[in-house]
C-alpha cells in the first residue's frame, strides 16, 4: 500500500508527468469527439500495414511532428542556456533548403524552368551545404547574443525577417522543384526504382529520433548538459567557477541552427520543392510552445529534452486531431489556443498548491463519510 | 464625447448606405454637370454594362517623365501561378512599354497588403493595381486611393466593393472556372458509366479569396445537383505542403472517395504525393485541378490528373493594354474576364508547350 503510494507520488512529481497527461488528454479528445459525432471511437488508434507502408493516425502524427521535434530539441538548448528564444528557425529552414537546392541544381535554374532534373553536385554535398548554412546562421545568432550581448529575441529577429527574404533571393522568388526521386526520400519513404516503399515508415521519423538520441547522449554523457544548465541559471557565477558562459551560449545557437537546417531538409524533401515563402512558416512559435508544454521554464536553467519532444508531439497531435474532426485549417489557431491555455494552466506550479488547499478544505467531509459508511 | 462621435459616425454610415441602395440614376446627373463628386460613394450600375459608375479617375503621367508609374500590390509568391503572374507584370511594365513598376509583395497577409497600398499612395504612384489577398475590409483603403486621385485597378481576385471605388476589374471568372470543371466531371462520370456514388474530396484554397469562393461555390452548387457527396472539405491554403498534409489526414480516416477537387495545381501535387505515399495509385481516381502550370498539364498528358480548369496568370500585358486604353480616354468595362477553358486528355499535349510556370 505505502509502496504503491510512494510510487504513485514519484510518478506525479516527475517532470514528465504533466506533459504526458496533456498528450493523453489531446488524444482522448479525439476519441470523445468522434464518439459524439459518429457513435463509434473511429480509427484513431488503428495501425495497419498496407501497400508497403504502416498506416494509422498515430504514425501520421509521429511523421508530421518530425520537423517540430527537431526544432524543439534545438530550441530547448537555446532556452536553457540563454533564457532567450531563437525566433529565426523557420526562416533558417527556408534558407538552408533554398541554398541546398540552388547548389544541387546549380546552373540549371538559369533557363527559368525552376526544375532540377538531375543533381549537378552529389546529393550529400547539397545536404552538407544546408547544414553548413544552418550552422552559419546559428553562429551569427550566437555571436550577437553571446558576444555582443543582444537579447536573443532581438538578435534572432534579424534572421527572422531577413532569412526568408534571402531564401527568396537565392530561389529567385520561385518555387523550385526537384524532379530526382531520391530527393523526396528524407521527408517521405525510401523507395525502389519502381516506386515501392522499401522502408514501411517515413524516413523523417528516423531523422527526428536520431537527433533526439544524439542530443540526449551528448547532454547526458558529457559535462555539456550540466554546463548549459549552470549557465542558464546564473551566467555570472558560472563564469566565476571557470565556465566560459559565452562559448556555451554560442554553441547552443549553432546547434539550434543545425537543427533548423535538418528540419528544413525534411520540409523541402516532403514536397520535393523549395517554397521559400511557406517552408517553416510560424513553426518557430510552435517550437517555443513545445518547449513550454514540455514543462520547461522559458527563463532558462533546468531543462528536459524528453519534455520538449512530448510537447512537440502534443502540438502535432492537436493539429491532426482537429483535421480529423474536420476543423477548417484557418480556424485551427483558435482551437489550438484554447487547448494551449488549458495545458499551460494545468502545468502552472501555482495550480498544485491551490488544488491541495481545495482538497484539504473538503477532507473533513471525506473523513465523516468514512465513519458513517460502515 | 467618444460616444457622440461613434453615434455620429454610425448615422453617417447609415445615411451613406441608404443613398447607395436607392439612387443609381442621380449619379449620372452628377457627372453630367461636369463636376465630379469624388466623395459620393453611391454609384452602383449593373456590372455587365458597367459604362458609368461615377469613377472619373484615369491613368495619367503626372510627374512628366513620359512613363506611367504603376504600383502593383501582389498577394505573395504562394504558388507557381502567382510567380508566373508576377513575372508577367515585371516583364511588361518596363520603360519600352511606357511604364515604371513599383512592386509590393504582401506575403499572403491581408493586413500587410492594406499597408502596402497605403505606402504606394504615399509614394505617389500614378496608378495602383491591386491583387487582393482576401476580399473584405477594402473600402477605406480604396477610398484613400481615390481621394489621393490615384486610379486603381483590381486584378486576379475580385472585390465586393462599390463600383465607384475602382477603375476596372480584370481577371478570371472563378465561378465559371469551377462550373466548367464540375460539368466536365459530370459528363466524364456518365461517359465512363460510373454507377458508384461520387464521393468528392474538396481541397479549398486560401479561405476568403475570390478564387476559393468561386471554385468552392461551383462545387457546393454542383454536388447536390448531381447527387455527389462531399466527404471531406478542408483548406490547403493553395500550397503544396498544406495540400499534402490535409490529404494525408483525410486518408487516415479510411473513408471512400473517387474524386479529388483541388482548387489549384500546387495542392493537387501535394494530394497526389499523399496518395502515392499511402500506396494508392492516383490514376484510379478522378483528379480535377485548377490553373494549368506546365507540370500539371504534363500530368494530364501522363494521365495522373484528369482535368484542369484553366486560369490565365499572364495578366500583365492585358492589364497594360487596359491602362493604355483608359489613358487614351476610351471607356472600359467595369469587369473584363480573361479567356479560359479546360485542359484534359484531348488538348493537354498541345497545351503543355505553351503552359506557364514550371
Amino acid at each position: 500500500m505505502t509502496d504503491q503510494h510512494s510510487r504513485w507520488r514519484r510518478l506525479i512529481h516527475s517532470r514528465l508527468f504533466f506533459p504526458l497527461v496533456c498528450l493523453a488528454l489531446v488524444l482522448a479528445l479525439n476519441v470523445v469527439i468522434t464518439m459524439v459525432t459518429t457513435g463509434s471511437p473511429g480509427p484513431f488508434f488503428d495501425i495497419n500495414f498496407s501497400n508497403g507502408t504502416i498506416n494509422g493516425p498515430l504514425i501520421t502524427i509521429l511523421n508530421r511532428s518530425s520537423e517540430l521535434v527537431i526544432l524543439a530539441v534545438g530550441m530547448t538548448i537555446v532556452i536553457a542556456s540563454s533564457g532567450g528564444v531563437d525566433i529565426s528557425v523557420g526562416a533558417v529552414m527556408a534558407l538552408s533548403g533554398a541554398v541546398s537546392v540552388w547548389l544541387l541544381g546549380y546552373g540549371t535554374l538559369a533557363d527559368n524552368s525552376y526544375h532540377v532534373a538531375s543533381y549537378v553536385v552529389p546529393y550529400g554535398v547539397g545536404l552538407l551545404a544546408a547544414i553548413a548554412v544552418g550552422a552559419i546562421c546559428g553562429a551569427w545568432n550566437g555571436l550577437l547574443v553571446a558576444k555582443l550581448r543582444i537579447q536573443a529575441m532581438v538578435a534572432t529577429l534579424i534572421l527572422f525577417t531577413g532569412g526568408r527574404g534571402l531564401a527568396k533571393v537565392v530561389s529567385e522568388g520561385q518555387i523550385t522543384k526537384v524532379d530526382v526521386p531520391s530527393y523526396k526520400f528524407i521527408g517521405n519513404f525510401i523507395q525502389d526504382g519502381s516506386g515501392h516503399n522499401v522502408v514501411p515508415v517515413s524516413t523523417a521519423i528516423f531523422v527526428a529520433a536520431a537527433v533526439v538520441a544524439l542530443a540526449g547522449l551528448l547532454l547526458r554523457h558529457s559535462a555539456l548538459g550540466m554546463n548549459i544548465q549552470a549557465v542558464g541559471i546564473n551566467p555570472k557565477s558560472s563564469r566565476l567557477v571557470g565556465l566560459n558562459s559565452g562559448r556555451v551560449v554560442f554553441f547552443a545557437f549553432v546547434f539550434c541552427g543545425v537543427c533548423a537546417a535538418l528540419a528544413g531538409i525534411i520540409a523541402t524533401s516532403r514536397i520535393g520543392a523549395v517554397d521559400s515563402s511557406n517552408v517553416g512558416k510560424l513553426l518557430e512559435m510552435d517550437a517555443i510552445l513545445a518547449v513550454a508544454l514540455g514543462g520547461n521554464s522559458l527563463a532558462g536553467g533546468r531543462f528536459s529534452l524528453a519534455g520538449s519532444v512530448i510537447g512537440a508531439i502534443t502540438i502535432q497531435s492537436l493539429t491532426t486531431v482537429l483535421y480529423s474532426v474536420n476543423v477548417s485549417a484557418d480556424q485551427l489557431p483558435f482551437y489550438k489556443a484554447i487547448v494551449v491555455v488549458l495545458i499551460v494552466v494545468l502545468q502552472s506550479p501555482e495550480l498544485r498548491p491551490m488544488l491541495q488547499r481545495l482538497r484539504r478544505r473538503f477532507r473533513p467531509t471525506a473523513g465523516l463519510r468514512q465513519v458513517v459508511a460502515p | 464625447m467618444k460616444h457622440r462621435m461613434i453615434v455620429a459616425g454610425l448615422a453617417g454610415l447609415a445615411a451613406l448606405s441608404l443613398v447607395g441602395c436607392s439612387v443609381g440614376s442621380e449619379v449620372d446627373d452628377a457627372t453630367s454637370t461636369g463636376v465630379p463628386d469624388t466623395s459620393d460613394p453611391s454609384a452602383s450600375t449593373d456590372a455587365s454594362t458597367g459604362t458609368d459608375s461615377g469613377y472619373t479617375l484615369t491613368p495619367k503621367d503626372l510627374d512628366g517623365d513620359g512613363l506611367i508609374t504603376v504600383g502593383f500590390a501582389q498577394v505573395g509568391a504562394e504558388s507557381g501561378w502567382r510567380t508566373a503572374n508576377t513575372d508577367s507584370y515585371k516583364e511588361y511594365f518596363v520603360e519600352e512599354n511606357g511604364f515604371k513598376l513599383v512592386f509590393a509583395d504582401a506575403n499572403q497577409d491581408a493586413d500587410k497588403q492594406k499597408q502596402d497600398v497605403r505606402d504606394l499612395i504615399s509614394q505617389g504612384v500614378e496608378l495602383i493595381d491591386l491583387a487582393p489577398v482576401t476580399d473584405s475590409g477594402w473600402e477605406p483603403v480604396l477610398q484613400e486611393a481615390k481621394d489621393a486621385g490615384i486610379p486603381l485597378i483590381i486584378s486576379d481576385r475580385q472585390l465586393s466593393v462599390p463600383e465607384d471605388l475602382y477603375l476596372t476589374y480584370f481577371g478570371g471568372d472563378m465561378r465559371a472556372e469551377g462550373d466548367r470543371v464540375v460539368d466536365w466531371i459530370k459528363s466524364y462520370a456518365a461517359d465512363q458509366g460510373i454507377t458508384d456514388p461520387i464521393n468528392v474530396v474538396h481541397l479549398q484554397g486560401t479561405m476568403g479569396s475570390s478564387a476559393q469562393k468561386g471554385r468552392s461555390e461551383a462545387l457546393s452548387v454542383g454536388a447536390p445537383a448531381n447527387d455527389w457527396n462531399v466527404v471531406y472539405e478542408q483548406t490547403g491554403e493553395f500550397t503544396q505542403a498544406k495540400g499534402q498534409e490535409v490529404m494525408e489526414s483525410f486518408l487516415q480516416q479510411g473513408k471512400d472517395f473517387n474524386v479529388i477537387y483541388s482548387e489549384n495545381d500546387d495542392m493537387t501535387y501535394g494530394a497526389i504525393d499523399a496518395l502515392v505515399a499511402h500506396g494508392l495509385d492516383p490514376k484510379d481516381y478522378i483528379i480535377a485541378s485548377f490553373d494549368g502550370n506546365k507540370s500539371a498539364v504534363q500530368m494530364v498528358v501522363d494521365g495522373t490528373i484528369d482535368v484542369i480548369g484553366e486560369c490565365d496568370p499572364l495578366l500583365g500585358p492585358q492589364v497594360g493594354e487596359l491602362i493604355k486604353q483608359a489613358a487614351a480616354g476610351e471607356t472600359i468595362a467595369k469587369i473584363t474576364y480573361s479567356t479560359e477553358g479546360l485542359i484534359d486528355s484531348t488538348n493537354a499535349a498541345d497545351k503543355v508547350t505553351t503552359a506557364f510556370g514550371s
